[in-house]
């Protein structure tokens, strides 16, 4: 590990413990922005781990991202953290100074665009982006689209948007952009993939996800050992013991897939390990959230349980950036394009 | 919580992958045009000709010092010729557990003498080994096994049955564990493991036990004052435990844990490409984000036993999860397609089906069941 990443992985993890408390998250999902949170994390150098030190970043690699971004899935913070590096990243591909505040991305569906124009000498952007994330929250958007015939990164005011106000279940924003010829801010040819939002938007999701489902294991087994019945541990039980084994599994297969994608994103090449990732972690949500519960009972069912912070967004992380059918017929599409006889080969040349 | 698992990314080494394409150029002069369901069989196969010429390459006893035969090369490029091995469905059988767990175990905790005479002709492909563990009645609770060593002049004599030895009908040796003192109440005291001899020991009866698709592989083993000498003690007599537990350690920490339906992936794989629609590539899809993940995994164990870290715990999660993902490939087959599984008749795609619809029982048994690997993910989380 770089001295970089192990930097980063305690400072965040230390800003993490202290700040996205269980009242800071309860606060956010009524509404309230973590100020506090998301300034320490500026100071921390948190936000900006892929943006090159002279432009003001960590001038990190996607390996010193994913300490951050997992972390964020860890403790569950109610900040566009994740989103935030993500934009960050694609503003310095554009050779785009990199603002301050949080950021968002849009947008997030594949079927959808923001159209970039050239009008009265300036560039413009409309169309409607829905379910973006934190939008109300976000200083910025950054939208990838094409203008003059390349790929073009595009950074947006915010305030240039009407919105309309949406939650995903675990009561983040997800809210409706809509623009009408709204001026750009700045704007930069890139050599990205024209889906790099939907592709790192993934990405990010899965390594999410990953911090998620270790924060649940962590507390499933935390509950197995204290909590007693029939006059010992639950955690002593056989059944409950093979259930969370069954959940460290699944919580190993994520981190590893997670782990692997940005490895590959370091290499510009990431889609087949995105596509894993988004997949494999994606299964893993469903049948880890699952054993956190029932290991817990009826008190992790509760609001008062902080279980729910974990698992309620690993229900919605899932479908968000692309459902998991949607990344399985990609990976799918490739593996039966290349034939049975290339598969073993391909995947070893990964 | 401890920290539960050291899954780290691991990347294979530049002379590993150039091993890679020789190992595949090896395989498909040696499997050009074989049918699917042969290399269905893979580790199933028994092929003491192909283990000679797998050895006179150098691909067995890699990573063992060049005094013993080895090539002391690293466990990367050892596990490079295992994974290629098994995804080509190659018959490794007649060297692949001298080369896994019987070997290594003969290095760490043999004598010299034993270490001279039996690395070198695994190394060149020449001796087979069986696995001497399992009881009539101790299969999962293993340290309650009863065969008798007792101590008598030069040796011990040998008495009790052990079960589901795959291949000692074929091999030349099996590692045994057997009791050479009972201790009351403490049962993992007072075993000791031995290098038995299988051709040349006097008092051993090895009969066949069938598989329930009609196949001879495993054996019922008897020992009836079956006389072993000292020379064949592996270990301090009362370290049996300790040693095996190592030694499952091997037998579990290898890609064979995930890839036992890699023939059936492939078959699938060609069908959804004749006619790639949308449920097809969905479950292509969700299938092969499974097996790349489990290859990561296995991949970052292989980087473990390079770095010479403890891989007990890892390897269970490996075998657990590889062993869940392996036998739902049958299930897939009939969730995506119309088909029949097959004996020997029908297509390619219908006769891979039969023989991993009627193998896979076996994925979540052998080298240690479901419920033990874990029982043992348990003890990792501290619930134990």
């Amino acid at each position: 590990m770089t001295e970089l990443r192990s930097l980063l992985g305690d400072t965040v993890t230390r800003l993490f413990t202290d700040l996205a408390t269980k009242e800071l998250i309860e606060a956010a999902e009524k509404g309230t922005w973590p100020d506090k949170l998301w300034r320490a994390l500026e100071e921390g150098g948190l936000t900006l781990p892929l943006v090159p030190e002279d432009a003001g970043g960590a001038g990190g690699t996607w390996l010193d991202a994913h300490v951050v971004v997992r972390a964020s899935g860890r403790h569950q913070a109610p900040v566009p953290l994740a989103e935030t590096i993500v934009a960050g990243w694609l503003l310095s591909r554009a050779g785009l100074a990199v603002p301050f505040g949080p950021m968002t991305l849009a947008p997030v569906h594949a079927d959808e665009r923001l159209t970039l124009a050239r009008s009265a000498g300036a560039v413009t952007v409309s169309g409607r982006a829905t379910r973006v994330p934190w939008g109300r929250h976000a200083e910025h958007v950054v939208a990838v689209g094409e203008l003059d015939g390349r790929l073009t990164v595009a950074l947006i005011a915010r305030g240039a948007a009407t919105i309309e106000e949406e939650r995903n279940l675990a009561l983040e924003p997800r809210d409706t952009l809509v623009f009408r010829d709204a001026r750009v801010v700045a704007f930069g040819a890139a050599d990205v993939p024209a889906d790099a939002i939907y592709l790192y938007g993934a990405m990010a999701r899965a390594a999410q996800m990953a911090g998620a489902l270790d924060s649940c294991l962590t507390q499933a087994v935390r509950y197995a050992t204290e909590r007693k019945q029939f006059g010992k541990p639950i955690g002593n039980f056989q059944a409950i013991q093979q259930s969370l084994a069954v959940l460290a599994g699944h919580v190993a297969a994520s981190g590893i897939a997670a782990e692997s994608a940005f490895r590959a994103a370091e290499r510009n090449d990431a889609r087949f390990e995105i596509a894993v990732a988004k997949v494999r972690v994606g299964e893993a949500a469903g049948v880890g959230a699952g054993i956190a519960h029932q290991t817990h009972g009826a008190i992790g069912f509760t609001y008062e349980h902080s279980l729910h912070f974990a698992t309620r967004r690993l229900w919605s992380w899932r479908a968000e950036f692309g459902s998991e059918n949607a990344w399985a017929r990609q990976l799918g599409r490739a593996v039966a394009a290349r034939g049975a006889d290339a598969l073993w080969s391909d995947l070893t040349a990964r | 919580m401890p920290a539960t698992f050291r899954f780290a990314l691991n990347d294979l080494p530049p002379e590993a992958e150039g091993l890679r394409a020789e190992v595949r150029e090896f395989l498909k002069k040696e499997f050009s045009g074989a049918a699917p369901v042969k290399r269905a069989k893979s580790w199933g196969g028994f092929d003491r000709e192909f283990s000679r010429r797998v050895g006179a390459r150098g691909w067995i006893g890699m990573t063992w010092p060049k005094t013993y035969g080895g090539h002391e090369r690293s466990f990367l490029e050892r596990y490079v010729v295992m994974e290629e091995m098994l995804a080509a469905g190659a018959p490794v059988s007649a060297h692949w557990v001298a080369d896994r767990q019987s070997g290594p175990l003969l290095l760490r905790f043999g004598t010299e003498e034993q270490r001279q005479r039996i690395l070198p002709g695994i190394v060149r492909g020449e001796l087979a080994f069986a696995i001497g563990m399992s009881e009539p009645d101790s299969g999962s609770d293993l340290a309650s096994i009863r065969t008798r060593a007792t101590k008598t002049e030069g040796g011990y004599l040998v008495n009790g049955t052990k079960v589901w030895t795959s291949n000692a009908h074929l091999s030349d040796y099996a590692i045994s564990l057997f009791r050479t003192q009972v201790v009351p109440d403490k049962k993992h005291e007072g075993l000791t493991q031995f290098l038995v001899d299988l051709r040349n020991t006097k008092g051993i009866t090895i009969r066949p036990i069938i598989d329930l698709a009609g196949k001879h592989h495993f054996n019922e083993v008897n020992f009836t004052d079956a006389f072993v000498p000292d020379e064949a003690r592996v270990g301090n007599d009362g370290d049996g435990w300790k040693q095996v537990t190592t030694e499952l350690g091997f037998e579990r920490s290898g890609p064979e844990r995930y890839l036992s339906s890699i023939a059936l992936i492939r078959e699938l794989v060609r069908e959804v490409s004749a006619k790639p629609d949308d449920r097809g590539t969905e479950a292509v899809g969700r299938m092969v984000a499974s097996l790349a993940t489990l290859r990561q995994m296995s991949t970052s164990v292989a980087g473990m036993l390079q770095a010479g870290e403890p891989v007990n715990l890892e390897a269970a999660a490996v075998k657990d999860v590889g062993t869940t993902f392996e036998q739902s490939i049958p299930e897939l087959a009939h969730a995506l397609l119309d088909v029949e599984p097959t004996l020997d008749s029908g297509s390619d795609l219908q006769q891979v089906l039969g023989y991993i619809t009627q193998t896979a029982p076996s994925f979540s048994l052998r080298g240690g069941t479901r419920e033990i690997l874990r029982g043992i993910i348990a003890r990792g989380l501290g619930l134990r």
